[in-house]
């Protein structure tokens, strides 16, 4: 304390890294995308793990980028960025306020729990309606919608219509 | 185990499934702009970008296996044909939609269960990789696996292309188990499966899409070969002239 600079704690560069927005949702943060792994002092240099959304999502460099610009506008010029794979990332990491940021913006946020496991017996589970999975429509809220194509707008997001209000809406894919 | 491995031979095994998903993803990306209906075309754009992703890795992992100072990029951009290990099955060209979605389906069938395999790899590079890119093909699969049925159960003549499509490249898809001394290092050191392990789950999932698909599955036929060492069909001389033109125009350019 005496006549050092105190360095801010980790839990207080979490803070101003959940006010940098994403950059193809910017209704949500990066805390709130649940992609920043650790914040860490080693000695003098603060190390921000960052763990990639999807393999070739373009915004993980932009992400990059602006993480470090946050960090730099708040005075920290001694930084590293790390990338870290293992555990992959999962939708199960956006947390409750980004979910709901999520549905806010019109955006159908993803079920927990109900990736897609690839074997044609949980297609044929789902098509023949004996999952559980059902994407509630973010503008009206009805169950009654259907999947228009897997891949929307960018591979996060499949795109969904709803049957009732006839809206068409993009649901972020549990992965 | 892992740091026992001939490195060349890990080398080349990295090569061919980092090859195979540039290549394929390049075919795809070819896509954009193109497509049947806006929703296929997003579609189609967004898996080639996970198959590039996935390109980043693991060349970015043959790059430091190799230890040489390339880069993923300068292997992807700077390779002739002669050196990428990509099976032929991947720069068969798009042809119609029904033969993209095809091919697309019949790599995707083992593409998936060559990644469960991996993620219990003895090295924990290939295991990491391999666990974050079984989460993306396993939308791949059940897009693929989809439309193959509902175009093969279709009309008369979608179900008659996709009928011509699986007879076309079928007789591609054997490579995909076949194996060399490079492939018998990776599977003693614990890296990779034995390809061939991989085939009786393929063949189970082919089985069942194309039954419900109505298609009539093509049986033992020939076998193509030569890709995995180099030996390719003309088709991938032009996919590198196009994506390697910016950099043999421009050496280094970035932008």
């Amino acid at each position: 304390m005496q006549g050092g600079e105190e360095r801010p704690s980790a839990a207080e560069i979490r803070g101003w890294l959940s006010e940098v927005p994403d950059p193809e949702i910017p209704v949500i943060s990066l805390t709130d995308l649940g992609i920043i792994r650790d914040v860490a002092w080693q000695g003098e240099t603060l190390v921000v793990t960052v763990t990639p959304t999807y393999s070739g999502c373009p915004a993980t460099g932009v992400i990059n980028l602006d993480i470090e610009k946050a960090l730099r506008d708040r005075g920290i010029t001694d930084l590293r960025l790390e990338r870290q794979l293992s555990p992959p990332w999962t939708t199960d990491w956006i947390t409750a306020e980004g979910r709901e940021k999520l549905r806010a913006y019109g955006i159908a946020p993803p079920i927990d729990g109900t990736a897609a496991d690839g074997r044609p017996a949980g297609r044929i589970a789902r098509l023949s309606g004996t999952s559980n999975l059902t994407i509630a429509c973010p503008r009206c809220g009805s169950t009654q919608t259907r999947k228009v194509s897997q891949f929307g707008s960018t591979p996060c997001k499949a795109s969904y219509v709803c049957n009732d209000c006839l809206e068409p809406f993009d649901y972020f894919k549990c992965i | 185990m892992g740091s026992a491995v001939n490195q060349a031979a890990f080398f080349e095994w990295l090569c061919r499934i980092g090859d195979n998903c540039l290549i394929l993803g390049h075919r795809v990306s070819e896509w954009c702009g193109h497509s049947p209906v806006l929703e296929e075309d997003i579609a189609l754009a967004n898996q080639a970008l996970d198959l590039i992703g996935q390109t980043q890795f693991w060349l970015g992992l043959a790059a430091e296996v190799e230890g040489k100072g390339r880069t993923a990029d300068q292997l992807a951009y700077l390779r002739d044909a002669a050196a990428f290990r990509n099976v032929l099955l991947v720069e068969r060209p798009n042809g119609d939609f029904g033969n993209t979605l095809m091919r697309q389906f019949l790599f995707d069938a083992w593409h998936i269960e060559l990644l469960r395999a991996l993620e219990k790899s003895s090295d924990a590079r290939v295991a990491e990789i391999a666990a974050k890119a079984v989460k993306e093909v396993a939308y791949h699969l059940e897009r693929s696996a989809d439309l193959v049925i509902r175009l093969g159960d279709g009309t008369e003549e979608s179900r008659a292309r996709m009928q011509k499509a699986l007879d076309t490249l079928y007789p591609y898809t054997g490579e995909l188990f076949m194996a060399d001394a490079s492939d018998e290092a990776v599977v003693a050191a614990g890296i990779a499966p034995a390809p061939a392990s991989l085939k009786a789950a393929w063949d189970a999932t082919v089985s069942q899409v194309l039954a419900e698909a109505t298609l009539t599955h093509p049986g033992d036929t020939y076998q193509h070969k030569g890709g995995r060492k180099g030996v390719h069909s003309e088709h991938l001389g032009y996919i590198l002239a196009e994506m390697q033109f910016l950099q043999r125009a421009y050496p280094g350019a970035t932008w």
